[in-house]
C-alpha cells in the first residue's frame, strides 16, 4: 500500500515559483492559463504492520506525519491519499 | 561564558561563528556539538549557524529542526537559555518551533549574496542592547529563502510585544516596501521570541565582525550578548 501526501501552499500565500511558471507558460504560446500554484507531492510505502489496520487508522498516521514534518501547516495545506 | 556551536550536516558559516564567539568572548571558543549528539553541555548560549543543513531538502531546516540534537536545544531554550539562530539557523528555529512563522523563497527568485542595510528595532534585549535604536547597520546576506511570513495575528503580536529585532531599511534608516529585500512582511529581517531569549535573523553579525572582512556592525551584537551572560 501506498500513501500520497500532497502539500500545497494556503490560498493568499504569495508562490513566486508558482508565478514564474505561469509567465513561462504564456511565454511557451499558453494564453489561456490564469493563476499557477505550485506544490509537491510525496509518496510513502505503508509497511504490512500498518497497511493491515482499518484505513481510518492508516489515514490518521499519515496525516500525523504531515502535521510533524511533510508540511509547514503555517503556510502549507496537506491532503493524503491512500493507493492500493 | 560558555557557548556552544551546533553543526550540521551542510552548515557552512559555523567557522564564521566560532571566529566571531571566540572574538567577542576574550579568546574563549564556543564547545561545538554535532547534530547527531543527544548531549548538549551546560552552557549560556546555544547558536544555531547559517548553511545549508540537510541540502535544504523538503524545506530549509526542517530536517535540522528534528536531528537529535535539536530536542535538547529545545529543552534547554525553553530553561531560558538563550539561543542565536542566524540564516540557516533562523529557518531551523521556526521549524523547530522556537520562534513563530517561517522562511519563505524570496520574492524575486534570487539568491542575495550582498551587504544590507538593516535597522535595529529595539534595543530591549540582551542581543540588541549594545545598539542604538534606529540605528543602521550593515551586514551582510547570503540566501535564497528568507521572505519572513507570519499569520497577521502573529505579525501583530511581535509588533506590540516589541519582538522585532531588526528591519530591512536603506542607509538613512527609511522602512519602505523599495527598502524590502526580500518580500518578508513588515520588512521583517530578525525576530525574538516571548521571552526575548531566542533571536533569529536571516543577514549574518558573525560576517561583520572583522574590519578586513568589511566592517565590524555585528560585533556589538556578539559583545552585548557575551556581556549579558558573563
Amino acid at each position: 500500500m501506498k500513501a500520497r501526501v500532497h502539500v500545497t501552499l494556503k490560498n493568499g500565500v504569495l508562490d513566486p515559483q508558482g508565478r514564474a511558471i505561469g509567465q513561462a507558460l504564456h511565454s511557451l504560446g499558453f494564453a489561456d492559463v490564469g493563476d499557477v500554484r505550485q506544490g509537491k507531492v510525496i509518496e510513502l510505502e505503508i509497511k504490512d504492520a500498518l497497511a493491515k489496520k482499518p484505513r481510518a487508522e492508516i489515514e490518521a498516521t499519515v496525516k500525523d506525519m504531515a502535521q510533524k514534518l511533510l508540511a509547514n501547516t503555517v503556510i502549507e495545506n496537506y491532503s493524503v491519499e491512500l493507493v492500493g | 561564558m560558555q557557548s556552544a556551536l551546533i553543526v550540521f550536516p551542510g552548515s557552512n558559516r559555523d567557522r564564521d561563528m566560532r571566529l566571531a564567539l571566540t572574538k567577542a568572548n576574550d579568546g574563549k571558543k564556543p564547545i561545538e556539538v554535532w547534530h547527531g549528539d543527544a548531549d548538549l553541555p551546560k552552557v549560556d548560549l546555544i547558536v544555531l549557524p547559517g548553511g545549508f543543513s540537510y541540502g535544504d531538502y523538503l524545506r530549509c531546516g526542517a530536517m535540522a529542526a528534528h536531528s537529535p540534537i535539536m530536542r535538547e536545544v529545545k529543552r534547554r531554550a525553553e530553561q531560558g537559555v538563550r539561543v542565536l539562530a542566524v540564516c540557516n539557523g533562523f529557518q531551523i528555529a521556526c521549524e523547530a518551533g522556537l520562534l513563530p512563522g517561517v522562511l519563505m523563497t524570496n520574492a524575486g527568485l534570487k539568491f542575495i549574496c550582498r551587504k544590507i542595510d538593516m535597522r535595529v528595532e529595539t534595543t530591549a534585549s540582551e542581543f540588541t542592547g549594545g545598539y542604538r535604536k534606529h540605528q543602521v547597520i550593515s551586514v551582510p546576506v547570503a540566501h535564497y529563502d528568507g521572505n519572513y511570513n507570519a499569520d497577521a495575528d502573529t505579525i501583530g503580536k511581535l509588533q506590540d510585544q516589541d519582538r522585532i529585532a531588526f528591519r530591512y531599511s536603506d542607509a538613512s534608516g527609511k522602512v519602505a516596501p523599495e527598502t524590502n529585500l526580500n518580500g518578508s512582511m513588515d520588512n521583517i529581517a530578525g525576530i525574538f521570541n516571548e521571552k526575548k531569549t531566542v533571536l533569529g535573523l536571516m543577514p549574518h553579525p558573525e560576517n561583520a565582525t572583522d574590519e578586513i572582512c568589511g566592517g565590524t556592525d555585528g560585533l556589538p551584537l556578539f559583545q552585548h550578548v557575551v556581556g549579558a551572560l558573563k
